[in-house]
């Protein structure tokens, strides 16, 4: 089985050399980008490749691209900015990727910026990634002293700077306007949109911000070919996808598995299903900020559609498994307590109605709720909505108390009339 | 607060190798103060957190008004504002690592270390404080000490890495060499 991302990358994740990396057949998307593409011829092969965002929402990444002016008379400078701030409780593949073969992300950088008739970019890295950043700026210097980076890349007439940024620490800023305000050293608030980045981004100027994952598999794009790309996909999405799962299963990790690979077969064969004594009784199907689903629902493949079919949402691809011995109660007050501590602040249903949230659902676990409450809990995940907020953070927050309102209503309802947690 | 408003420190001039890292942030940045998370994290870097007086020097060197500063230093998780012990064990409280335990491996943080989270040391060794996933779920549950993550936690790994920076530092009290060398 193909893997394009993470087939070269040890163990133990020490990472990949330059000639190491040269070896692999690494920096070759580049060269026949540079020698024999245009940038219009780029853009146009990553759309036909289907390739669609790994950040979360699934937007496609050629698509995005073309929206941003190009040719002689577009602004400059134009930025291109890596998407790598990965604080989604539950997730961990941007992580593997950068430690393990940061020049898989460089030169995937160079081909998108190349693309983009970008000359600057930006890695923008959370600050716990020490390792990363070291490994990072390791691959960094290594490209520009062999001409992968700076003025003239690989003796062409295209020039680029790439920078690390590494953060302070806050989940907002993994939101792109949001991160656009930090990148320019201000307090991580989303923008308005539009205008939207493409045009209006980076210091005004036109940018580009793609997740690490996403920008990962494009020099494999232009090497191989599209068709190539859509052909890995088991389903009506194109590539692989680094599929997670936590929780008390046997094995936690990561794999790199065909988007639309069933999810039993993340579940059961790669994770090695439940530890002994546990069962599952449902998860977050892609990061903290998803609706629950249910083991009736492992059989649906791992494709954007799909999952968003049966009321979830892809996310991130990390399986965060609830089981028979874990309170769901407690569970969801464990993610809205992370929300409403990262909320921004900006809006009101995110500002005041996350900790409303946490506050009732403590009250709930703790056995003093009442059945008004949880019909305040539901009003309250339509005011956090879409549509009523600046940016989607409040939506994803509502998603698992939403959900799990649906499929754990017993258990809610069972703290209410016993009193207590039935798991304490 | 009120005892460290009494303080009069007039820290309030960035050192040279302040200054040097910091000027090579801002040439990434077609604005000065684009640098000032860099700029926090190096003054942090070496005066352990950022007070008042830092602020002020940091937003002059970046032309700046320093109540905009404030506000960027305050927004940030890993800016501390107020004194941190010499090291800060920050314990991940998000979802993976809480069905895995983390409650627990709390409890056992602030008994042996006599300490609630928040709150440093007496001996102003340690400063435990609960944090946010740190990505490394797959081995929760989890803890970063300084810099460095760990993780598959259980109550005694816990006590093995509290003696290790107990015995580090008693350790250098002894041969009062230079300091060690942070490499960037
Ligand atoms: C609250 C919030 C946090 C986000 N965090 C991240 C993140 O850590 N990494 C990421 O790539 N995208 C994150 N996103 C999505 C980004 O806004 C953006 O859609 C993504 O970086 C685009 O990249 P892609 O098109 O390649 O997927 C977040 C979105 C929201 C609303
Ligand atoms: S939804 Fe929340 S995080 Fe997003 S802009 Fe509004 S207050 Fe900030
Ligand atoms: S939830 Fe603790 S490291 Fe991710």
């Amino acid at each position: 089985m193909d893997k394009p991302l993470t087939a070269d990358i040890r163990p133990d994740r020490r990472p990949l050399s330059l000639k190491e990396y040269r070896a692999t057949g690494g920096y070759r998307g580049l060269e026949k980008a540079l020698k024999n593409l245009t940038p219009d011829q780029v853009i146009a092969e990553v759309k036909a490749s289907n390739l669609r965002g790994r950040g979360g929402a699934g937007f496609p990444a050629g698509l995005k691209w073309s929206f941003m002016p190009r040719g002689e008379d577009a602004p400059q400078p134009r930025y291109l900015v890596c998407n790598a701030d990965e604080m989604e409780p539950g997730t961990f593949k941007d992580r593997l990727l950068m430690e393990g073969n940061p020049h898989q992300l460089i030169e995937g950088m160079a081909v998108t910026a190349y693309a983009l008739g970008a000359k600057i970019a930006f890695i923008f890295l959370r600050a716990e990634y020490s390792t990363a950043a070291r490994n990072i700026e390791k691959a960094l210097h290594e490209a520009y002293d062999s001409g992968y980076l700076g003025s003239n890349v690989l003796g062409s007439e295209f020039g680029l700077e790439l920078y690390l940024h590494t953060s302070a620490g806050r989940y907002i800023c993994g939101e792109e306007t949001a991160l656009i305000n930090s990148l320019e050293g201000k307090r991580a608030n989303p923008r308005a949109k539009p205008p939207f980045p493409q045009v209006s981004g980076l210091f005004g100027q036109p940018t580009v911000v793609n997740n690490c994952e996403t920008l990962c598999n494009i020099s494999h794009i232009i090497d191989k070919g599209a068709d190539w790309f859509k052909g890995l996909g088991r389903g009506e999405d194109s590539g692989t996808k680094i599929f997670g799962a936590t929780g008390n299963v046997k094995r936690t990790g990561l794999w790199e598995l065909p988007m639309g690979t069933p999810i039993r077969e993340i579940f059961e064969d790669c994770a090695g299903g439940m530890e002994e004594g546990y069962q599952m009784r449902g998860f977050l199907p892609g990061g903290a900020s998803t609706d629950f689903l249910l083991p009736e629902h492992l059989d649906l493949a791992f494709d954007y559609d799909v999952i968003g079919k049966a009321g979830s949402r892809m996310g991130t691809g990390s399986l965060i498994i609830l089981d028979n011995k874990t309170c769901p109660v407690a569970m969801v007050k464990n993610l809205t307590h992370f929300f409403a501590q990262e909320s921004c602040g900006w809006c009101t249903p995110c500002r005041d109605g996350l900790p409303w949230a946490e506050q009732l659902l403590d009250k709930i676990e703790q056995g003093k709720g009442t059945m008004e409450d949880l019909e305040t809990l539901a009003w309250q995940c339509t005011f956090m909505g879409p549509g009523n907020t600046f940016c989607a953070l409040a939506p994803g927050a509502a998603e698992p108390i939403q959900s799990a309102l649906r499929y754990f209503r017993e258990d809610f309802e069972r703290h209410i009339h016993e009193g207590q947690c039935p798991w304490h | 607060m009120s005892a460290s408003s009494v303080q009069t420190l007039h820290v309030n001039e960035l050192s040279t190798e302040e200054r040097r890292e910091i000027e090579a942030e801002c040439a990434h940045y077609p604005q000065r103060r684009a640098a000032a998370i860099e700029g926090l994290k190096v003054v942090q870097k070496y005066r352990g957190w950022v007070s008042d007086s830092s602020i002020e020097a940091l937003a002059r060197f970046l032309q700046m008004p320093a109540g905009e500063l404030e506000g960027v230093a305050t927004f940030y998780n890993l800016i501390f504002r107020q004194p941190v012990g010499k090291h800060v064990i920050m314990l991940c409280d998000s979802v993976c690592c809480w069905i895995k335990g983390s409650d627990k491996m709390r409890q056992h943080l602030t008994h042996t270390l006599g300490i609630q989270p928040g709150e440093t040391t007496p001996d102003g060794l340690i400063t435990l404080l609960p944090i946010v996933c740190l990505g490394d779920c797959d081995r929760a549950p989890t803890l970063m000490i300084d810099d460095q993550q760990h993780g598959n936690l259980t109550t005694e790994k816990v006590d093995e890495l509290i003696a290790a920076i107990q015995n580090t530092s008693s350790a250098k009290k002894n041969p009062p060499k230079s300091k060690e060398t942070k490499h960037d």
